[in-house]
């Protein structure tokens, strides 16, 4: 058993990078992930990571870049807007094949927005954001806990795959405080004869790049990425299923609003209604067989999928159920978090 | 070699075979040259890390044999802080164009030279924008003809041209900051020294090291390349003065 604290989802995420074998931050402050920048400017004697307060996110982004290739263990955390600033580095990194975290604590836009919690950017997080074609690894934590393990978890999975990963947290989620396990600090090694450290006799130099102007290269690289991409999506679905061995509603959520769920599906249970929840852990690759095969189901009537958007993660669900079942959506915007009244007053608008 | 021979001009061995991309005058090939000989001549290919930039130099990686990060459009000083603070023993270098440095890299450039980031930046200074086919730069002179100011530059509505090196001198961070050129035998020697002088400093671990080169660009600035010299001498370094804007190693002397 690991050290157990009373934590705050972004300092715990900090805590959590730290103990990782973290080498490198990048990042510029913005409301409501501050704390982890405040957490490791606190903590950077104890440990030997590079820690910047850099200009801009553009300039974090890159320099996470730089860092990632020079073979270090190196992240970035931010806001919506600030990800949103992020993106042309983060195709950079994508297609340069970088591993790196990014975390990013929504809040609510579009715009300047709310620094409430919102769950706006699930498009952006899973649909590129950036330009070209790819994907990050995108892990939807639902309590302090899992920003933890999703942090260890996401630079293990950015190392496997030399790929960026993120955290898609939100508002709540970073700054409520939790119990929380934390591992046992990790000694980083890493094994990255790729980097661009210096080119030792005996070996060719090491080019770190995303130009590839000859149109062949272009897709012959693109093809590298989408095997990449395809043994992602055979090797690391992730998610997690609440009653739904004899569900005939089924709500999918994700984040924190998965949480909420779950407290809907007790409630509906309450009142003799089968309701379960499927809750996708990574939004990308996203858990279409595992709602294909619920959507099979003939005593299944139909799915609602409630999310703090005005309705992202169902255009997936709808592409997963592929007709089969009805998918009808719940949603709140602005930073309002849906109650588990609420979104059980809402599925049952479908059952009459 | 013939007896009675000597070798008194030769490539670097640091430099690959591969043919470079660069117009016929243009200062980028003589820059990549002395570049390279240096690292050569100091022994240090295992530890040299370079960035290039989004402009003509993009495919630099192509001809210096060193392992290189190709970065985003003005985002080569960002790159270059993260590699040099993850690699503080590394020799690491920027090498970037005036678009590139000076107008979408703006903040990056005067941030990492403010952090005393202990990198050298390489400013390749030209006045235009070669890659992209000859545009206005922020260091295009004030009534100098381009494909964005076919009437020549406008200083009332765009200003005047931005002097990075005179600029990032007045930073506390900035341990060297000079202006050279390559139009003669003598100034290539001169700007030679320059880089030696900055790969010292850094070396030492004194601060930022930036080195602007007073660059040609026959093709962008439609002429010759020996009328581009001629250029350069009548009007880029009467506005664009060669020179060491700062020097933290000099010596002080007694007044």
């Amino acid at each position: 058993m690991g050290e157990i604290k009373f934590m705050k989802g972004n300092e715990a995420l900090a805590e959590a990078a730290i103990r990782s074998g973290l080498q490198g931050y990048f990042g510029y402050p913005i409301t409501p992930q501050s704390e982890v920048v405040e957490y490791l400017a606190m903590e950077e004697p104890n440990h030997n990571y590079v820690l910047i307060q850099a200009e801009s996110e553009v300039a974090s982004v890159n320099m996470v870049y730089g860092g990632a290739a020079a073979g270090a263990r190196v992240m970035t955390t931010t806001s919506s807007p600030g990800f949103s600033l992020m993106q042309e580095g983060v195709s950079y990194i994508a297609c340069a094949e970088l591993p790196c975290l990014f975390a990013n604590v929504v809040r609510g836009g579009p715009g300047l927005g709310t620094i409430q919690a919102s769950q706006g950017d699930y498009f952006q997080a899973v649909k590129g954001g950036g330009h070209g074609d790819y994907h990050l690894i995108v892990l939807a934590p639902n309590s302090v806990q899992e920003m933890v393990d999703f942090c260890v978890l996401g630079f293990d999975l950015a190392d496997k795959y030399r790929t960026p990963v993120m955290l898609l947290s939100d508002g709540a989620t970073g700054q409520m405080m939790e119990k929380v396990v934390l591992p046992k600090p990790k000694e980083y090694k890493p094994d990255k004869p790729w980097a661009t450290t210096g080119k030792t006799p005996g070996r060719e130099r090491n080019i770190i790049t995303s130009l590839y102007i000859q149109s062949e290269d272009m897709e012959a690289k693109n093809k590298t990425l989408q095997a990449k991409y395809k043994e992602i999506t055979e090797n690391e679905i992730r998610y997690e299923g609440y009653h739904l061995d004899d569900a005939d509603v089924v709500i999918t959520a994700f984040g924190l609003m998965s949480r909420v769920c779950k407290k809907t599906v007790d409630l509906a249970r309450e009142e003799g209604i089968k309701m379960g929840l499927i809750r996708p852990i990574t939004l990308w690759p996203f858990p279409s067989g595992a709602i294909s095969k619920l959507a099979d189901r003939e005593a299944l009537k139909f799915f609602i999928s409630v999310e703090m958007n005005a309705g992202q993660m169902v255009e997936d669900v709808r592409l997963a159920v592929s007709g089969k079942k009805p998918v009808h959506f719940y949603g709140r915007q602005g930073g309002i978090v849906p109650t588990p009244d609420e979104v059980l007053g809402a599925a049952k608008e479908y059952l009459k | 070699m013939k007896e009675g021979y000597e070798v008194i001009y030769k490539r670097p061995k640091t430099l690959t075979d591969k043919r470079m991309h660069y117009c016929p005058g243009c200062f980028h090939s003589t820059m990549h040259k002395i570049l390279m000989e240096i690292v050569e001549e100091k022994g240090i290919q295992d530890k040299t890390v370079g960035i290039c930039p989004v402009g003509c130099s993009v495919f630099a990686y192509e001809y210096l044999d060193v392992d290189m990060q190709e970065a985003a459009h003005g985002r080569a000083a960002a790159v270059a802080t993260a590699v040099k603070r993850m690699l503080p023993d590394r020799y690491v270098f920027s090498y970037q164009g005036d678009g590139d440095l000076a107008a979408i890299g703006t903040a990056e450039t005067i941030h990492a030279c403010n952090r005393g980031e202990k990198f050298t930046f390489i400013f390749i200074n030209n006045g235009i924008y070669g890659m992209t086919g000859g545009q206005m730069a922020p260091t295009t002179l004030e009534g100098q003809k381009t494909t964005t100011s076919p009437y020549g530059r406008n200083a009332a509505l765009l200003g005047q041209p931005l002097k990075m090196a005179e600029m990032v001198s007045q930073l506390a961070g900035v341990a060297y900051s000079v202006r050279v050129t390559c139009n003669t035998p003598a100034n290539t020697r001169k700007a030679k020294k320059a880089l030696q002088k900055a790969f010292e400093i850094q070396e030492q671990g004194l601060g930022t090291t930036f080195v602007e080169v007073a660059s040609n660009c026959p093709s962008g600035w439609k002429c010759t390349p020996v009328e581009s010299l001629d250029w350069l001498k009548n009007s880029v370094y009467p506005y664009f003065p060669l020179g060491v804007f700062k020097d933290v190693t000099a010596v002080k002397k007694e007044v």
